[in-house]
């Protein structure tokens, strides 16, 4: 390792006698092949390897039929590329049930993610705001409750809220999954928005209050515009976690109102029938997509809002 | 302490009226859901509810019939090793990934995309793309064996002996992303002078991370083995999609033998009994981090 520090010594050494312009500030240029950049970048090239081949392996596989999947392995590309059974997997494919795809669970998952997000976003974020700015006496005590209940396993509080629904009569109901998801989201997003308020400028709030604006008229006229960025993260955050939530789902609903995740199960782990990889590989990119897209189209904001639902688990 | 931090704020009462209006749900959840359903779930589980919840209490009795369980024993047994090895391998890989990108590489941005677009993906996705990838007959077998090495075996969803190493292997291919980030976050945290001055003493690399950056992370580490630990006690789905708990009972983990008796078998007292154990594991890794994060945090 010393041998690393020589090399890099010299290396300044040269570029200086080579580059005057280069102030003794300036970056070290490192050769781009020096063994240990060939080091780094081989891990990190067999690494994204490992990442990437399940991804490949699903598209390759989609594209295929079934006698090519038969005879081939998995990792050769198509010879004879096929859409059908992206076809089937959206509109034939069965669950047992019924047969029509997957894309009836697309409309559920839909139906539920909305509403979702847009109802638990609307509830923590005024609620962020209220124990950021207007704290009153046991905002904390309720506020802890409500982290420490966030590391619960969900399990020891399913039966009670199937009670609850049950005597609301939204037992099995769209409704009452959008509420299970707006009680699970609650806290991460509470703590999400109460800690971005927070960080804003008191003196902001403060001004608004001597010019007599109330609770909801600074939520609507400064709050609300000031954070854009947060609500987009809070977004990310519960698009992708009610897509792809898997418990609620098949707990809280008839089989009729299955979210995607659940029906793509039934799909590929029925038992009836001959396996068709290729229509559950298909199914299964199909039901990665929207979440994918979220990821690829967000970017930085998405791992900003990881590090905040890390949490969530 | 509340009432101190308070102080410099206006508190009446009248004047708070539509904080409290907005914080009706989240009393609510708070109360009635969090602490009143875990209340009510414990209770209960002293209790022999079967088909519907009935308030005849019988002791212990759902806990000793649970750890007599073969199926429960077996759960508990596929939790640890899952555990474990998810715990270690996801920091070792987390960390040495972070450690990568963070020798100011270029296409940082690519590499960090890759790594993590799994975890954007449900454990439904997850569990089926690796049942595909780990198939016998047509998977990572059968393509080591057509290329020569006939004898290759290497079927973990279908040996009951390594059936949760294959759930493993999936596990870490959607999280490792995660504590990856988390890890660079911690580092980019760490001040450049540091490397400076282990540069100058003379310290390798290897040592300067493992001696220097790697105590100063402590805390990150810390919350990284908190989330995975809280998640690793939750997993669920991962095991319904890949394997369904099979072959036979080996894959089996807690949180589906809670979902099974409660809405397949309609064993309700054994439902309720599991998932305590499972809240008492949780317990067990949260409380002593919230009281040094937290009990700390306040006092100083």
């Amino acid at each position: 390792m010393a041998e690393v520090v020589t090399l890099n010594n010299s290396s300044a050494k040269a570029s200086t006698a080579t580059k005057p312009v280069a102030g003794p500030r300036g970056k070290k240029p490192r050769p781009m092949l020096s063994p240990r950049n060939i080091m780094i970048y081989g891990a990190l090239l067999f690494a994204a390897a490992y990442y990437l081949l399940p991804l490949y392996v699903m598209v390759v596989t989609s594209l295929k039929g079934m006698p090519e999947i038969r005879l081939g392995n998995i990792f050769s590309p198509p010879v004879e590329i096929t859409f059908e059974p992206w076809v089937k997997a959206w509109a034939t494919a069965c669950t047992g049930l019924n047969c029509d795809g997957l894309s009836r669970g697309f409309w559920n998952s839909v139906r539920i993610t909305i509403p979702s997000t847009v109802i638990s976003i609307a509830i923590a974020s005024v609620n962020g705001y209220a124990l950021a700015n207007w704290r009153f006496k046991g905002a904390d005590l309720f506020f802890t409750i409500l982290i420490v209940g966030a590391f619960i396993p969900y399990q020891v509080m399913i039966y009670p809220i199937v009670i609850v629904l049950r005597e609301m009569g939204l037992y099995g109901s769209l409704t009452g999954l959008i509420i299970v998801h707006t009680i699970f989201g609650m806290p991460i997003l509470t703590l999400l928005f109460r800690n971005y308020f927070t960080s804003l400028p008191e003196e902001l709030f403060k001004a608004a209050r001597v010019d007599g604006a109330g609770f909801w008229t600074i939520y609507f006229k400064i709050m609300l515009p000031m954070s854009l960025p947060i609500f987009v993260v809070a977004m990310i955050l519960q698009v992708t976690g009610i897509w792809n939530d898997f418990l609620f789902g098949v707990v809280f609903t008839r089989p009729e109102y299955y979210p995607m995740t659940v029906q793509l199960n039934n799909i590929v782990n029925s038992v009836q029938g001959v396996k068709e990889y290729n229509v559950n590989m298909a199914a299964t990119i199909l039901t990665g997509a929207v979440p994918l897209i979220v990821y690829f189209v967000s970017g930085r904001l998405f791992v900003r809002g990881i590090a905040a639902g890390a949490v969530k688990g | 302490m509340t009432g101190q931090a308070n102080a410099g704020r206006p508190n009446q009462l009248l004047r708070n009226l539509n904080a409290k209006i907005a914080s009706i749900p989240m009393i609510l959840t708070a109360v009635v859901i969090f602490l009143g359903g875990t209340v009510w779930t414990v209770v209960y589980s002293f209790t022999n509810s079967k088909l519907l919840p009935r308030l005849s209490f019988v002791g212990l009795d759902q806990y000793e019939r649970l750890w007599a369980a073969p199926r429960w024993l077996v759960s508990i047994q596929n939790l640890a090793i899952y555990g474990v090895f998810s715990l270690i391998f996801s920091l070792v890989i987390g960390f040495l990934l972070a450690a990568l990108m963070d020798q100011k590489i270029r296409f940082e941005n690519t590499f960090r995309t890759i790594f993590l677009y799994p975890f954007a993906l449900s454990f439904i996705v997850t569990g089926l793309v690796w049942q595909w990838v780990l198939n016998p007959e047509f998977g990572v077998q059968s393509v080591v064996r057509s290329l020569g090495w006939s004898s290759f075996t290497f079927d973990p969803l279908y040996n009951s002996n390594i059936v949760i190493y294959g759930i493993l292997i999936a596990a870490l291919w959607q999280g490792t992303g995660l504590v990856m980030c988390l890890m660079l976050a911690g580092l980019r945290g760490i001040d450049e002078d540091i490397w400076k001055a282990a540069r100058v003493d003379g310290i390798p690399m290897w040592k300067t991370y493992l001696f220097i950056i790697i105590p100063m992370m402590r805390a990150v580490f810390i919350t990284t083995l908190v989330i995975i630990a809280s998640g690793i006690v939750k997993v669920y789905d991962l095991v319904v999609a890949q394997t369904s708990g099979g072959p036979g009972i080996s894959s089996e983990v807690p949180a589906k033998y809670v979902y099974d008796y409660m809405f397949q078998a309609q064993n309700l007292g054994q439902g309720f009994a599991a998932s305590t154990m499972m809240l008492i594991t949780v317990a067990i890794i949260i409380v002593p981090w919230a009281y040094l994060e937290f009990g700390g945090r306040k006092r100083g």
